[in-house]
């Protein structure tokens, strides 16, 4: 009887380091090439870098001229406003779309897979073929004009203070149908009877959904809202494909902003300074997130 | 066996080659040439050189990496620096070589430019963005002028119009235009082009002198002056030439609308000819060529630099190729494929186009006259971070209702910080 014991200790320990062995090149490979790069560009960004990387500290001198870049401002507004408006958007055209093909209506398989296709696309794609629609010599003003509405105008694609909202519409129009299907999942999931329930009680389709079934939504809010916050941050392709950051630097985001200064103008300390505070903005939302998911699976 | 036939070819190239020049030899080692130039007429010319120096008996490694601009290339140069493998001869230009030289990476082929008498056939102010402390590290493959105005012929003569000799006459020819309803300018609105543009008129206003000490000299005062002012005043006046689609578009697009008597004018360096005529258009036929105003010259011009490497057979290749790109008949070859004008000023330039003749002309008259100034605009003349806030400044101009003097006022604390 002794050895199927034993045998059964070392299946045991198996179970105990198989797992261990399977993760570990993934996390050795995230743990160098994702915190370790993020810790060398927190390194250079102390540095005096230009063109190439250079290990002498020079203190906050590079994040002093960061501060000191107009750029650096007209690219911390349009993140602004870019995130507040796609977020904003994003959330009220999805969960309005959501409810309305939760009524079980016919087609819903076909509407629900239309809504979603954007996302298919990159956002390369997205941002060209919107760079198409919006310009005023080739796009839609061009089709108003060729059918007889000369007088429409609709130029924000070349205007400096409304190319921004552009960005806007293309990635709204990109990223909520995402948010539609995870609305949907989070409808389908809440209890029929709990809806009935309500009907019965005599409320409406309205009060039924804004008092009841969105609250019990909050985590699929929580998880729109992190996915969408960390894309409009890192929001790069889209622009570079719609607007290049133009008129002048008028679209200009942060992610632009540290291309443009590490690989165009060989100024790798201050790209990375912005690179940091980029950290340091996604840091801010993601980790109170992670906070509050860890403690509500402690209770 | 075979290991011992190479040496032996190498050992006998190399005798040979040092013997007679640049003779026929066995073999002229292995050069690994980093580029950008990946579109049709760029490729052309770039084969041009492997041609030649595949001729010679050498292994000739291409490295092409697109993206224009070459951002995508210099990154990728970056990490084969810093990992110790770089290649032969990089496509680099103006501070850019400076810059890596500083940083010691770079091999000298002075002994080449010794031998064939760089120095008697370059245009002085190249000769010395070819040198880092007084040793050849880079080679010029052709001159690009940036100062041209390209206009469509059929258009001006619907106003009764001339090519435009200064800036009061192009800002009347342009409101005439814009009077029959035509598109004065074909621009795109980016902002590389729109420091095209800006330094053109610098130089249409200030002249040379001015030209050199505000963007080559970084001159605070010259930066500050009423000048600087009044160029911001006509890069207004030239904002209302342009169409309302110009954002974002490419300069190509530009050229076209000019062949396609959308607009009559572009201003644009001699690389939008190679547009015109690849459409199949004669010069002085089908569009014409004319200097912007300012009576001088301002110079862009692609060259390649020569990095350190190891191995008999690399630094024989290197040395070969400097001789190569420098040699009046490659220099005469690669430019009828690129649309730009040799370097070396000894060149005949009888198979070339009116307008290439011209800029020779005028580049001759240039150096006489010492007013051939490196373009800014295009990496020539101050280094890419510095050039970056002019961009900023001179774009974001062009874009908004930035006043003139606010405009000088930013251009001069956004050169400060870049210092």
């Amino acid at each position: 009887m002794a050895r199927p014991s034993v045998w059964l200790a070392r299946v045991r320990r198996v179970d105990v380091w198989l797992p261990k062995v399977v993760v570990a090149p993934s996390f050795a490979a995230s743990l160098f090439f994702v915190y370790g790069f993020i810790a060398w560009t927190v390194y250079i960004s102390f540095t005096g870098s230009r063109m190439m990387p250079n290990y002498d500290l020079a203190g906050l001198a590079q994040y002093e001229r960061l501060w000191n870049t107009p750029r650096w401002f007209v690219a911390l507004e349009n993140l602004f406003i870019f995130g507040v408006l796609f977020m904003v958007i994003c959330l009220v055209i999805g969960i309005v779309l959501a409810i309305l093909l939760d009524q079980r209506i016919r087609a819903e398989g076909v509407l629900r897979t239309i809504y979603l296709y954007p996302m298919a696309l990159s956002f390369i794609v997205t941002g060209t073929a919107w760079k198409w629609i919006l310009n005023p010599t080739l796009g839609l003003e061009k089709l108003m004009h060729d059918i007889g509405f000369t007088s429409f105008e609709f130029a924000w694609l070349v205007d400096r203070d409304m190319a921004i909202y552009t960005v806007v519409i293309a990635g709204v129009w990109q990223s909520s149908g995402y948010v539609m299907a995870l609305f949907l999942a989070g409808l389908r999931s809440i209890d029929d009877e709990i809806i009935k329930a309500a009907a019965i009680e005599g409320a409406g389709p309205w009060r039924t959904y804004v008092g009841i079934v969105l609250p019990m939504l909050r985590p699929v809010f929580l998880s729109a809202f992190i996915v969408l916050a960390h894309l409009a941050i890192k929001s790069f392709d889209l622009v570079v494909a719609l607007t290049a950051g133009g008129p002048g630097i008028a679209t200009d985001l942060p992610a632009t902003f540290m291309y443009s200064y590490a690989f165009q103008r060989s100024e790798l300390g201050l790209a990375a300074a912005s690179a940091v505070m980029m950290l340091i903005t996604i840091m801010a939302i993601i980790v109170p997130y992670l906070y509050s998911e860890l403690r509500s699976e402690r209770k | 066996m075979q290991r011992l036939n190479v040496g032996t070819a190498l050992g006998v190239g190399f005798g040979l080659v040092a013997l007679s020049g640049a003779g026929p030899a066995q073999s002229a080692g292995t050069v690994e040439v980093l580029h950008w130039w990946t579109s049709g007429g760029e490729a052309r010319a770039v084969g041009e050189l492997k041609a030649s120096f595949e001729e010679q008996g050498g292994t000739w490694i291409d490295s092409p990496i697109a993206g224009g601009g070459g951002d995508a290339a210099m990154t990728a140069l970056r990490a084969r620096v810093v990992a110790g493998n770089p290649p032969t001869a990089v496509q680099l230009k103006g501070p850019g070589i400076h810059e890596w030289a500083a940083e010691g990476v770079l091999a000298d082929v002075d002994d080449v430019a010794m031998r064939d008498g760089w120095n008697d056939v370059l245009p002085p102010a190249l000769a010395e963005i070819m040198q880092y402390e007084g040793r050849y590290v880079a080679a010029p493959v052709n001159i690009h002028r940036v100062d041209w105005i390209w206009a469509n012929p059929d258009l001006l003569e619907e106003v009764g119009a001339e090519m435009p000799t200064s800036w009061e006459e192009f800002n009347a020819t342009a409101e005439s235009l814009m009077e029959a309803g035509i598109t004065p300018l074909a621009h795109g609105g980016q902002p590389w082009q729109d420091a095209t543009i800006f330094e053109v008129v610098v130089l249409g206003l200030g002249g040379a002198d001015f030209y050199r000490q505000a963007l080559v000299d970084l001159d605070m005062d010259a930066l500050q002056s009423d000048t600087m002012i009044a160029v911001f005043d006509q890069m207004r006046i030239m904002r209302g030439f342009v169409d309302p689609g110009f954002s974002g578009r490419d300069w190509n697009l530009a050229t076209s609308m000019v062949m396609n008597g959308e607009a009559a004018f572009q201003i644009m360096g001699d690389w939008a000819k190679g547009e015109f005529l690849a459409a199949g258009q004669v010069p002085g036929e089908d569009f014409l060529c004319a200097p912007a105003p300012g009576q001088a010259f301002i110079l862009n011009t692609d060259s390649f630099a020569f990095f350190e490497v190891s191995g008999d057979d690399r630094i024989e290749g290197q040395q070969v190729l400097a001789g190569l790109i420098m040699s009046p008949e490659f220099q005469r070859s690669f430019n009828l494929a690129k649309g730009s004008i040799p370097a070396r000023v000894d060149v005949s330039l009888e198979e070339f186009d009116m307008c290439a003749q011209q800029s020779q002309a005028d580049l001759t008259a240039a150096i006489e006259a010492d007013t051939l100034v490196p373009s800014m605009a295009h990496e020539m003349a101050v280094p890419r971070s510095v050039r970056g806030e002019f961009l900023d400044v001179v774009t974001e101009h062009f874009n908004s209702d930035m006043s003139s003097e606010e405009a000088v006022e930013q251009l001069v604390s956004a050169i400060e910080r870049s210092l």
